[in-house]
């Protein structure tokens, strides 16, 4: 039964059995028999990236948009250092992923031997857990505990760090269902007298608000569906950070639109005045909280995650409940129709009727312009043209990812990668590759800023080399936008090293690379620019030249709370004080 | 900022004190934690306290059953009590942490630490050290014309008690192993 088998043999078999179609990843010495193995094999497809950082955020594009963990395959010393952005920022956003890395022979640890890096080491604040293989029969459990520990509980990145000669020796093979998978196992169903706790406050709730976040879309596509059943029969607003947008459709009757720092009008002021606030998988981050102290005063605050140390971290919650979302919310409407679904329908109704006053305001108006493409009127379009296709978008890291944000819909979860936590510019280009590779079909666009984009652009060869049709849509306005954006709150103006003098020609870039390039500048062009864009078989590059001073609305500044926005540049003077000014 | 009420035993530095918190009073806890036996664990741990700026009064660990192939570390922390929680849930989501207890709060507890001392002295302070080593039941395990090796167990409290009576009498040189404790009755 156990199979006798080389150390790559193992790695491969192992990826095979846990359901692995495709290994992003980047050659090197220390890993030369794993890629020996994985050529005289045709089950598991291998892109080649071109950098390690661009193979981590390819698997976490791939993760993201399928639900599957995503596997990154590099080497010792420098690829594994360069994945450590990439798993760093999967930590951040709890996205499963194995990083298998080659290791120096086993006997050469320890002398500082050609590429050889304390992988381990280096990646234990970055990882969930990470393993050194010393032996060649732990190799296959190690591998198996991986997976079982990076899509377990709240998701994270895990690496397994496999020493060459490990690699190269015999070891007996564990299928995954005879592996030890060690004491790991988190609690997801959550306890009762919790659940009915909050069904006792939703039942008296007259201003309450769903506040979702990203550990929706981790728990499946039935978390996202309970979520929606829940919204719908108690008629509560709910509003989403970032990370867990497109869990309830954008076009829902109860829709917010996005809450903290760029959020809405509406989603923050009902953070700020509710009298029950929801929380269900998000994580209370500074980006959604604005100023502690003044955090929705007046609300009792429930909490669901599956993670216990996300509870009480940074604000105190009534009801705590720790559990898988999809588990809890299923309890949660069978306990609140068992008791006769009561809401108190009609405060609820004056709630709704408070919000819409909120939402009449408008906050993403912008003032638009016939001679120069403004961002928001990009994104607009972009909406306008594709929100009816099988579309998924990535973005990089910047005021382009909060346009895209605020401007465009999304009806689905696992149809936005994007870098929340982290804030990694060029996660971007390379997950939309990721992304396009898991949905060889659908229109996978990468919404970039010019300087994010840059930081990773190599990628382009690995979406021309795979025939993988990404669009590139660059708000291009030679700035890094949102740094500069902050200098002007911030700092007097001073553009400290906040433009970019020397940005290649976009179109010759993509040219170069073996794609297209299409720039665009004028309004009136805009559209069937896109539609080129969309309808070209292949990889694009769109130069979208965009007004260079546009600033990112409305805006909670630093150190404020959700009822001290930014509703536009009147408001900008003298917005930020000092405390506020130390805080990111 | 206000000033930090230290409770029970604490110092007021520590091997990681990078957190200042304000307006909330600091406490002293003793976690017992039950870990994997494999090779990093204690790197992740102090990664752990080091990385998110928890305090470390005292830490020590070793294998405790061989067979089950666990380790049992004692960590003596500061913190205000969300921070206290917040340890205790951080340390328990880790991969290779079965158990977390907080013997501060779980009910009694014994706490024990020990401690060699050199002294150095002639004539009447050589005297006087022995005489103080034996009201603290302190042994004699190496000694030279000009200097003891006292060894002494008891609670952190006890240790810097008789390391205070010592140094004027010619402490040369301590060596602590850091508290280990366990919950007192079944």
């Amino acid at each position: 039964m156990n199979r006798q088998m080389t150390g790559a043999d193992i790695v491969v078999q192992a990826l095979k059995d846990q359901g692995v179609d495709t290994v992003f990843g980047y050659p090197g010495g220390a890993v030369l028999p794993i890629y020996d193995a994985i050529f005289q094999q045709n089950d598991i497809r291998h892109i080649l990236v071109r950098h390690e950082q661009g193979a981590t955020h390819a698997a976490e594009g791939y993760a993201r948009s399928t639900g599957k963990p995503g596997v990154v395959l590099v080497t010792s010393g420098p690829g594994a250092t360069n994945a450590v952005t990439g798993m760093t920022d999967a930590l951040m956003d709890s996205i499963p992923m194995i990083v298998l890395t080659g290791q120096v022979p086993s006997f050469m640890i320890g002398s500082d031997a050609f590429q050889e890096a304390d992988t381990v080491g280096i990646t234990r604040p970055c990882t969930k857990h990470n393993w050194l293989v010393k032996d060649t029969d732990k190799l296959a459990g190690t591998i198996h505990e991986a997976f079982h520990v990076a899509t377990s509980g709240r998701p994270g990145p895990v690496l397994v760090d496999i020493p060459k000669d490990v690699q190269f020796a015999n070891g007996k093979y564990v299928a995954p269902a005879k592996a030890d998978l060690g004491h790991y196992k988190p609690q997801v169903k959550g306890d009762k007298d919790a659940i009915t706790a909050l069904v006792d406050l939703m039942e008296k709730a007259e201003k309450p608000v769903f506040y979702t976040g990203g550990g929706v879309i981790n728990s499946g596509k039935g978390a996202s569906l309970l979520l929606r059943e829940l919204v719908k029969s108690t008629n509560f607003p709910i509003t989403s950070t970032l990370m867990g947008l497109g869990s309830y459709p954008a076009s829902g009757n109860n829709w917010l639109g996005m809450l903290g720092m760029h959020g809405t009008y509406e989603a923050n002021l009902a953070m700020h005045d509710c009298d029950l606030m929801i929380c269900v998988g998000a994580r209370f981050d500074d980006r959604i909280t604005g100023r502690i102290d003044a955090f929705s005063p007046k609300s009792k605050k429930a909490h669901i995650d599956i993670d216990p140390s996300s509870i009480n971290k940074v604000i105190h919650v009534d009801v705590p409940i720790i559990g898988d979302i999809g588990h809890v919310l299923e309890d949660l409407l069978k306990i609140w129709k068992s008791r006769g679904r009561k809401t108190k329908a009609a405060e609820i109704k004056k709630w709704h009727a408070q919000i819409d006053e909120w939402r009449a305001v408008d906050c993403l108006a912008f003032k638009n312009s016939d001679k120069i493409i403004k961002p928001q009127y990009a994104l607009q379009r972009l909406e306008a043209l594709t929100k009816d296709m099988d579309r998924y978008i990535t973005t990089e890291v910047g005021q382009h990812q909060m346009w895209a944000a605020q401007y465009l819909g999304f009806e689905d979860p696992n149809r936005w990668m994007t870098s929340g936590g982290l804030g990694t510019m060029g996660y971007g280009l390379p997950a939309s590759v990721g992304t396009q590779i898991a949905h060889p079909d659908s229109l996978v666009i990468n919404i970039a800023g010019d300087a994010s984009w840059l930081m990773n652009m190599q990628e382009m060869g690995t979406a021309v080399q795979y025939r993988a049709p990404v669009k590139q849509f660059i708000l291009n306005n030679e700035r890094l936008g949102m740094v500069r954006q902050w200098q002007e709150l911030l700092h007097g103006e001073r553009y400290s090293h906040t433009w970019s003098e020397a940005l290649p020609d976009f179109v010759k870039l993509a040219e170069a690379f073996g794609g297209k390039g299409i720039r665009c500048s004028d309004p009136a062009d805009l559209d069937d620019a896109i539609m080129e864009m969309v309808n070209y078989d292949g990889p694009v590059i769109f130069d979208c030249l965009i007004e260079k001073h546009e600033n990112c609305f409305p805006m909670i500044p630093s150190g404020k709370a959700h009822n001290e926005m930014l509703m536009g540049e009147a408001d900008t003077k003298n917005a930020i004080d000092d405390s506020g000014a130390v805080l990111v | 900022m206000n000033a930090v009420k230290l409770k029970k035993g604490a110092s007021s530095h520590s091997a990681y004190d990078l957190k200042s918190f304000i307006g909330d009073t600091e406490e002293t806890h003793t976690l017992a934690v039950l870990v994997d036996n494999e090779a990093g664990v204690l790197a992740r741990v102090i990664g752990l306290f080091s990385g998110r700026g928890y305090n470390i009064e005292s830490l020590t660990v070793a294998e405790v059953d061989h067979e089950g192939n666990r380790s049992r570390i004692t960590i003596v922390t500061t913190g205000t009590p969300s921070v206290i929680e917040q340890i205790k849930a951080q340390l328990d989501r880790m991969v290779p942490v079965y158990e977390v207890h907080d013997l501060t709060v779980e009910g009694p507890s014994v706490e024990r630490e020990l401690a060699l001392f050199k002294v150095h002295g002639k004539g009447e302070k050589r005297v006087e050290a022995l005489r103080t080593a034996q009201i603290f039941r302190a042994n004699v395990v190496d000694s030279t014309l000009e200097s003891f090796v006292f060894e002494l167990t008891g609670t952190p409290e006890k240790i810097d008690a008789f390391a205070d009576m010592m140094r004027p009498l010619g402490l040369s040189d301590v060596a602590r192993t850091g508290v280990a404790a366990i919950a007192r009755g079944t």
